[in-house]
């Protein structure tokens, strides 16, 4: 991995890292590392910083569904017309063309599961050329984004016992 | 009413107990200390090596092993010294299975010392050499290496340290506490002394896979004429962050290795069999989670050895394992003050020099075991302590 790349595998991993500190961890300038990551950010390499929360843990109210969705393909667009006007919507958290039993897979999340169902009833079932919709509700999030989420299973950190190491 | 002391081996009596205690046993009276202190990886043990040992316990497989540790094991140990340092043994007579890094020392100084033989131990250094050299009947003779050689061992100092009594020289390096690495031209000196004194040496390489830049780590035991003089002690714990399973390994000559073994055979029977099919599988296909976890322990090495040099703390830059081990005298406090009144009044635990060797004093062991944000937050703390010392607060 080139030291540029690895700005990144450091970003992914935590967003709030300052240039100078990431300076100094790779060994590099920071005007280096400042211009890298503007590059980033034009290329659309970088497409924000944003925190991992577990929405669980307050009193807001989630809840999230996996969209199954078959799809017919269009003339000339493919698939792409369709997951155009699906990920249009703010409720869509993520879309993506999968290989297998269906085509698009939607990640959809509101305050409530009957507003998830009726957003696929009336904003997404209704498109032409969707020919089925199949929801999926998430129960819990065990992991997400490459985070634990259930305290349960988190790894603990309980060095410190030994008196010699 | 029984005289229990009287009872007690004298020995054992007069070892010094680990002077790193009293320490712990502030930090854990205290809330919200940030600690810098271990001396182990903060990484878990690679998941695929951990379903080793969980589908070795599904299958019942929990009974002894071979005393000197399974054959598949024992082939795999003998690839590994190949691919990364160059080195020959053969799996049947020159290998062994230890409970840990320290199960072969213990061994290997107790079959080795006869009562009154001198152990060389440079200093500082972990602190298991000395008591395990005079539980042996051995006279431990340590050597101060020195800030401005990079705390390397030079072969004046262990000259000056030989009497007609020497036996053994203990090297451990990667060192802990300095991360003081041995390049291959200051072993080749240390060999030629050893050779022309007839010593023989026991290569503490715990920390072997954990060296920064661009040299790897040279083993004692691949320079010209030390092989046949060098047991190899190394071990699972650093390199694939498996403390808790208690498995290392000595290599050497089988005229070494053997009575080794007797001894092992007699005090532990095997090493922990789950433990061992697990590091089978870390040997096999664990190459690219050492590449990983080297990596992000040398941008957290560089993190704070910047941080410190920023406070002021004078930093040697250490080359290999996973501490720091920064002056601390332009504070005008000595090591156990410094560290007392630093986690009294700032909450961040490191540990005292002279824990290591007296010679340590004068420094403390920083650990960078630990996250960035954590390294962080420690780093700002011990910066704002440093300041308020100098203002005479």
């Amino acid at each position: 991995m080139e030291n540029k790349e690895r700005i990144l595998k450091l970003l992914e991993e935590d967003a709030t890292l300052t240039t100078s500190q990431i300076a100094v961890m790779l060994d590099a300038e920071e005007e280096e590392v400042k211009s890298a990551i503007k590059q980033y950010e034009k290329e659309g390499v970088i497409n924000g910083y944003r925190a991992l929360i577990n929405w669980d843990k307050t009193p807001v109210a989630k809840a999230s569904a996996l969209i199954e969705l078959r799809v017919t393909p269009q003339r000339n667009t493919g698939f792409d017309e369709i997951a155009a006007r699906v990920m249009g919507f703010p409720e869509v958290e993520s879309v993506y063309l999968m290989s297998g039993g269906y085509d698009l897979a939607v990640m959809v999340s509101a305050k409530t599961m009957q507003e998830v169902a009726l957003f696929v009833a009336k904003r997404l079932a209704p498109i032409e050329g969707i020919l089925s919709t199949a929801t999926h509700f998430v129960l819990s999030r065990y992991k997400d984004g490459g985070v634990v989420y259930d305290t349960e299973y988190e790894e603990i950190d309980e060095r410190g016992s030994n008196l010699i190491d | 009413m029984i005289d229990y002391p009287s009872k007690l081996n004298n020995t054992i009596k007069a070892v010094k107990p680990s002077g790193i205690r009293k320490f712990f046993d502030i930090a854990n009276e205290l809330d919200d200390v940030i600690s810098l202190s271990v001396g182990e990886p903060d990484f878990h043990t690679p998941w695929h090596v951990r379903e080793e040992g969980i589908y070795t316990l599904e299958k019942g497989r929990t009974r002894y092993t071979p005393n000197r540790g399974f054959i598949k094991l024992r082939e795999e140990i003998s690839n590994f010294m190949s691919r990364k340092y160059n080195l020959a043994y053969s799996p049947d007579s020159e290998i062994l299975v230890t409970v840990g890094g320290s199960e072969a020392i213990d061994l290997c100084i107790r079959t080795l010392i006869n009562p009154g033989d001198e152990v060389l131990i440079p200093e500082p250094s972990f602190v298991c050499y000395v008591p395990i050299t005079q539980m042996a009947g051995g006279v431990p003779v340590t050597i101060t290496t020195k800030a401005e050689n990079k705390f390397r061992l030079t072969p004046e100092e262990v000259e000056e340290k030989i009497t007609d009594k020497t036996k053994l020289l203990i090297l451990p390096f990667p060192n802990n506490p300095t991360g003081a690495v041995m390049r291959k031209e200051d072993l080749e000196a240390i060999a030629k002394v050893c050779i022309k004194h007839d010593i023989l040496v026991l290569s503490d390489e715990i920390y072997s896979e954990l060296t920064y830049g661009k040299e790897k780590h040279v083993s004692m035991a691949s320079i010209d004429g030390m092989w046949e003089r060098t047991i190899v002690i190394n071990g699972f714990s650093k390199t694939y962050a498996m403390t808790g399973w208690r498995l290392g390994y000595a290599v050497g000559p089988s005229e070494i290795i053997t009575p080794m073994t007797k001894l092992h055979q007699f005090g532990i029977m095997s090493a922990p069999t789950m433990s061992q099919y697990a590091a089978i599988e870390a040997l096999a296909n664990g190459d690219e989670d050492i590449e990983t976890m080297k990596e992000s322990y040398d941008m957290r090495r560089r993190l704070i050895v910047d941080g410190l040099n920023k406070i002021g703390l004078t930093c040697f830059e250490p080359e290999g394992a996973f501490y720091v081990f920064p002056s601390i005298k332009s504070t005008g406090l000595t090591s156990q003050e410094f560290c007392e009144k630093l986690i009294y009044s700032k909450r961040v635990a490191v540990v005292p020099g002279d824990a290591f060797g007296e010679c340590g004093e004068g420094f403390v062991r920083i650990s960078y075991c630990y996250s960035t944000q954590h390294i962080t937050e420690a780093l700002e703390r011990m910066g704002e302590f440093v300041k308020e010392l100098k203002n005479g607060n």
